[in-house]
């Protein structure tokens, strides 16, 4: 497939001194009970741009979690290359934000303390965090809850925390599972929206899974598109439509062009 | 406020209604007292003999207290070891099924001779029966730590001892506060068939005391302030779970 000679001329281009993390025939496979074996990911070789917002695309089930996980160092693969910021990643790294389809917070736990927990497990500067946490929740607009208990929010205003909880302590890569898969379209906009404002605000490289093509579409730099299981790359899209991005954006030429082509790489449409 | 007041309001309206059926039953069917005192009989009772039923509280409150410390805290250890433990899980978890299907009443002479006719005999007991619920609920709510807390915890590369303390004890703690619930209440009970069998003081003592002289209404009196003993336990537990707790009134379970 045209598509595959694309990442592998990307992959080969990859030498230059700007990669942040790179990628090289990421395989994973999975033992069931019984012996059998599931091949989960075949071969995933890209590499990823500092700053950067890259989005994993493709249907569910298909082993894009799977590699963010891989990524992230919350599993192995079970042969392949996967390096962040020079670093072989082996398990989690202090440089790495989390973001999952759920908020996962604490229950029992205010908001602003929710926030602070990768503060608590990893230490620092308790003083600066909270400022940083605050700070945080002011801009995701919900300072006004810092006290509250999670039970007391409303989803998108608990994803938001969750948000503020990945970037506490300014992760270089952000990892990003579904996020706003949980939400509804209106809340899922406005998510959207506010993603690209932190990402203009904190820099960091993004790694965001969705099975959303216009969610894809308007939030990255660089789509990869993931066949059905096992994975490899269906196509490598870079989206050169210009930041700012706004609602309008959505309803444009250039963007729903971009929405087809990922459209026929997923196999949707022909 | 008007919710609220139903809430009070219409429980204390079907206890008024059963105490006047009752009253009026005992009236005017001439019930013998021995047989079923009427509920003036007992409130006329529980007032001129208050000494005499509160002196007979204590022990059996302390004994309740006593037996259910003792369960949570050698209940709570053993369900953080079950819980985290294949091995003791595997090991333990039977035979903790099996001492609880021995009935405790059967289980009370036996303390009795080992412990003697004092407190440590009821205390024994009323540690028994509120031993098992609290490891089960326990156990149960440090086994169904949320798979996303944990992956968040692992995420942050948490340690072992930082899982337990921050991630799995909080989110299992609903689970011991509904086992303490149910213990405290057992524990109560446990203590009443100590003294059943065998003791010098407490209520149990007192309401069997009081029924081989056929004393009807003092008999009926130290079954009301043992329930009232048994429902002020359940509260202060209840009032201690909102204070350490307090999300979940916050909407959360």
């Amino acid at each position: 497939m045209a598509a595959e000679a694309r990442t592998r001329e990307q992959v080969a281009r990859g030498s230059a001194p700007e990669a942040f993390g790179s990628f090289a025939q990421v395989r994973k496979v999975f033992a069931l009970p019984g012996g059998r074996e599931v091949v989960a990911i075949d071969s995933i070789s890209f590499e990823l741009e500092r700053g950067k917002l890259v989005s994993l695309l493709g249907p569910s089930g298909c082993g894009k979690t799977t590699f963010l996980r891989i990524v992230g160092g919350l599993i192995r693969a079970t042969s392949g290359q996967v390096r962040i910021n020079g670093i072989e990643v082996e398990q989690p790294h202090d440089d790495f934000g989390m973001a999952f389809q759920q908020p996962n917070l604490m229950p029992w736990r205010t908001v602003l303390k929710n926030v602070l927990f990768p503060i608590e497990i990893r230490g620092g500067s308790a003083p600066d965090a909270r400022t940083r946490a605050k700070e945080l929740l002011e801009l995701v607009g919900i300072a006004e809850f810092a006290g509250a208990y999670p039970g007391q929010l409303s989803g998108g205003m608990q994803q938001r925390a969750a948000l503020c909880r990945a970037l506490v302590h300014e992760p270089k890569l952000l990892l990003m599972d579904e996020p706003f898969g949980a939400l509804d379209e209106l809340t899922r906009m406005e998510m959207q929206d506010l993603l690209l404002q932190i990402r203009a605000r904190t820099n960091a490289t993004t790694m965001l899974v969705t099975h959303s093509i216009s969610e894809a579409v308007y939030l990255s730099d660089v789509i990869v598109v993931f066949s059905k299981r096992p994975a490899t790359i269906a196509d490598y899209i870079e989206v050169t439509l210009p930041y700012p991005r706004t609602a309008a954006l959505r309803y444009s030429s250039a963007f729903t062009e971009i929405e087809h082509r990922a459209g026929r790489a997923l196999g949707i449409i022909r | 406020m008007n919710r609220r007041a139903h809430h009070w309001l219409y429980p204390i309206a079907g206890f008024a209604v059963i105490l006047g059926i009752w009253q009026l039953y005992a009236d005017l069917w001439h019930i013998s007292k021995i047989v079923l005192p009427s509920p003036a009989d007992i409130a006329w009772v529980s007032w001129q003999q208050w000494s005499l039923l509160l002196r007979e509280t204590w022990p059996t409150m302390l004994e309740s207290l006593y037996g259910f410390l003792l369960a949570i805290g050698i209940g709570v250890p053993i369900a953080v070891c079950v819980a985290n433990s294949r091995v003791l899980n595997l090991s333990l978890y039977p035979i903790l099924i099996a001492t609880q299907s021995i009935p405790k009443v059967a289980v009370a002479p036996i303390v009795l001779v080992w412990f003697g006719l004092g407190l440590e005999s009821k205390l024994a007991i009323a540690f028994l029966v509120a031993f098992f619920p609290i490891v089960v609920d326990t156990a149960t709510g440090l086994q169904a730590t949320p798979g996303g807390l944990l992956e968040l915890a692992r995420s942050l590369r948490a340690s072992r001892w930082q899982i337990f303390w921050k991630v799995q004890f909080p989110a299992a703690l609903p689970f011991v506060f509904s086992g303490a619930k149910v213990a405290i209440t057992l524990a109560v009970i446990g203590a009443v068939i100590g003294e059943f069998v065998g003791s010098v003081n407490g209520l149990g003592n007192l309401l069997l005391s009081a029924n081989s002289q056929l004393d009807g209404p003092l008999a009926w009196a130290a079954l009301v302030w043992l329930s009232i003993l048994g429902v002020l336990l359940f509260g202060a537990v209840a009032l201690l779970e909102r204070l350490t707790v307090p999300y979940a009134a916050a909407g959360y379970h």
